[in-house]
């Protein structure tokens, strides 16, 4: 088996054209992969399609670092401060570029990427009849149900050009063991055309085979693998490191103005060469976060 | 809020639970008359115990670890689908007389004056659950007339709007503000009570649509002190109970 290690630069961009679309933060809250994220930054990725139910803060830095041309979201903002700024002024005044949305909820898009996973062209739902999200999306159809005659939506399928996932570990194959809530994390994997997994631990073969029901995707399903301890900072990852409620709090406060986003941007990304030397800024904080490694319990099949 | 909103989960319910306050209203429900009420959470989890210690997202490790299920959104949007899931919190920035809220965009959906997040799942819980506990700062430019996007459906144009919408159950039963606790009566929101020290008056000026009041209308009740005690021991620096929400 060849190994599919490789940097988050080259992932980036080997696999990650510009115009991709791109799902991320697919957990929801914990395991976003905002190392993914910054290199996108860096390597000044434009007209991207984002693709995620919450995102945090992940999709405001993108947005407002001029990486985005579409949003497909449920929510987009700072979950534990508020509004998020960037996407606001980009909504707002088209500063650094007027993006499209297309809302969603968290249902609608775990159901696009599903109808992705499953190779369905949509899935129906009773969900939304009434809202005026429908219009705003603009992809879905409302529909009866043959059956019943009863009124449906109809969510066409999502199948991202890449979805990144960060997990606890993984194999040099890619078979990734993510615990914690899931999200729309297995959805996404399965429904992308390349997927890239963020492993906080290369484990052997062994580890992943020991537990296979903790498999969030199998390695045949994965383009690339990184290994990038501490990829979800300032986003938890259970059982590793917590929620670095702070550093949201004043991600917030920074980036009222443009100036103050670009400031935020120079020192957490631009003039940061790598996750290494994120960690490395964070110091003690980035210590003080860890949790005491507790593993997950092997078990023995 | 957080008081009323507990008061309003029901022993042995399942309860979507949400962000911020209904966080809280969850852990004293479970604390005082609600001990075997079910919380579930849009991420993936499903705790039978309230998190040990304060929540500042429902994706904190705190409410993973102890939790009984680990899952995807889509098992979770499922069950509510189905009809499993009794009760859901949901806030929002504006809401209008008939419980429809937006928290999508203030203004123009295309050209907004100010972009807000958007549902997460918020629109889910208000087209799916049994029943819609809503919990907002009471406002007069939050409680409008109507609201520039219906995010998460109420009751639309009244009574029976749901019905012809085709949405299988449920709507707004109770909004709860910093001023007062509105009841949907017929697809329309009814002055139930008026919290301690508050005017029907005061209540009358914040609010954005012509005031209907209960024949009996009452105060609402205080917390109990060991409600507050409860309260103030899960949120020891109010980060979430003093925002004036």
């Amino acid at each position: 088996m060849t190994s599919k290690v490789t940097t988050m630069r080259d992932a980036v961009t080997k696999h990650v054209p510009d115009g991709a679309s791109v799902a991320l933060g697919c957990a929801l809250e914990p395991a976003i992969p905002f190392a993914f994220a910054h290199e996108l930054i860096r390597q000044r990725r434009r007209d991207l399609h984002l693709i995620g139910p919450i995102s945090d803060i992940a999709f405001d830095q993108l947005i407002g670092a001029g990486c985005v041309a579409v949003v497909s979201a449920a929510w987009v903002g700072n979950v534990s401060a508020g509004l998020a700024h960037a996407y606001r002024r980009a909504m707002e005044q088209g500063i650094p570029r007027p993006i499209e949305v297309r809302d969603h909820s968290n249902f609608s898009i775990a159901q696009a990427l599903l109808a992705g996973a499953l190779g369905a062209p949509y899935l129906p739902t009773r969900s939304l009849l009434g809202s005026d999200i429908p219009r705003a999306n603009g992809t879905f159809r409302e529909a009866s149900d043959p059956f019943s005659g009863d009124a449906l939506l109809l969510i066409p399928a999502i199948t991202p050009d890449v979805t990144a996932i960060a997990v606890q570990r993984a194999d040099e194959d890619g078979n990734a063991h993510l615990w914690g809530p899931w999200g729309v994390s297995q959805e996404a994997a399965l429904a992308a055309r390349a997927t890239i997994v963020i492993a906080d631990e290369i484990v052997a073969r062994s580890v992943i085979a020991s537990d296979p029901n903790r498999t969030i995707v199998p390695g045949t399903k994965v383009t690339a693998v990184v290994h990038e301890p501490g990829a979800c900072h300032p986003s938890p990852l259970q059982g590793r490191y917590r929620r670095d409620h702070e550093f949201f709090h004043q991600y917030h406060a920074a980036t009222r103005t443009p100036e103050g986003f670009a400031a935020w941007i120079r020192e957490w990304v631009s003039e940061v060469s790598d996750r290494r030397a994120y960690l490395a800024k964070l110091g003690a904080r980035w210590g003080a976060l860890r949790d005491d490694g507790v593993p997950a319990a092997l078990a023995l099949f | 809020m957080v008081a009323q909103a507990a008061r309003e989960i029901r022993d042995g319910e399942r309860v979507f639970v949400g962000m911020r306050l209904p966080l809280i209203a969850f852990v004293v429900a479970k604390r005082t008359h609600a001990p075997n009420a079910i919380g579930l959470f849009e991420l993936g989890v499903v705790r039978d115990e309230p998190a040990p210690e304060l929540l500042y997202t429902m994706g904190d490790n705190a409410n993973v670890a102890g939790a009984v299920w680990c899952a995807r959104t889509i098992d979770l949007m499922g069950m509510l689908q189905r009809g499993d899931v009794h009760a859901g919190f949901i806030g929002g920035a504006e809401i209008d007389v008939h419980g429809n809220l937006n928290t999508t965009a203030i203004g123009d959906r295309g050209h907004p004056k100010v972009q807000l997040p958007g549902s997460g799942g918020g629109a889910d819980i208000a087209s799916l659950a049994h029943r819609l506990i809503v919990i907002m700062p009471h406002d007069r430019r939050r409680l409008r007339e109507k609201v520039d996007f219906v995010t998460s459906p109420g009751h639309g144009d009244g009574r029976g709007w749901r019905k012809r919408a085709g949405l299988p159950r449920g709507g707004p039963s109770v909004l709860i503000t910093t001023l007062a606790v509105f009841r949907f009566v017929d697809g329309s929101a009814v002055l139930e009570s008026a919290h301690p020290g508050v005017s029907v008056e005061r209540i009358r000026n914040e609010t954005g649509w012509p005031l209907a009041v209960a024949a009996a209308l009452r105060e609402t009740e205080p917390p109990s002190t060991e409600v507050l005690s409860i309260i103030r021991g899960y949120d020891p620096q109010g980060f979430w109970t003093r925002r004036g929400e």
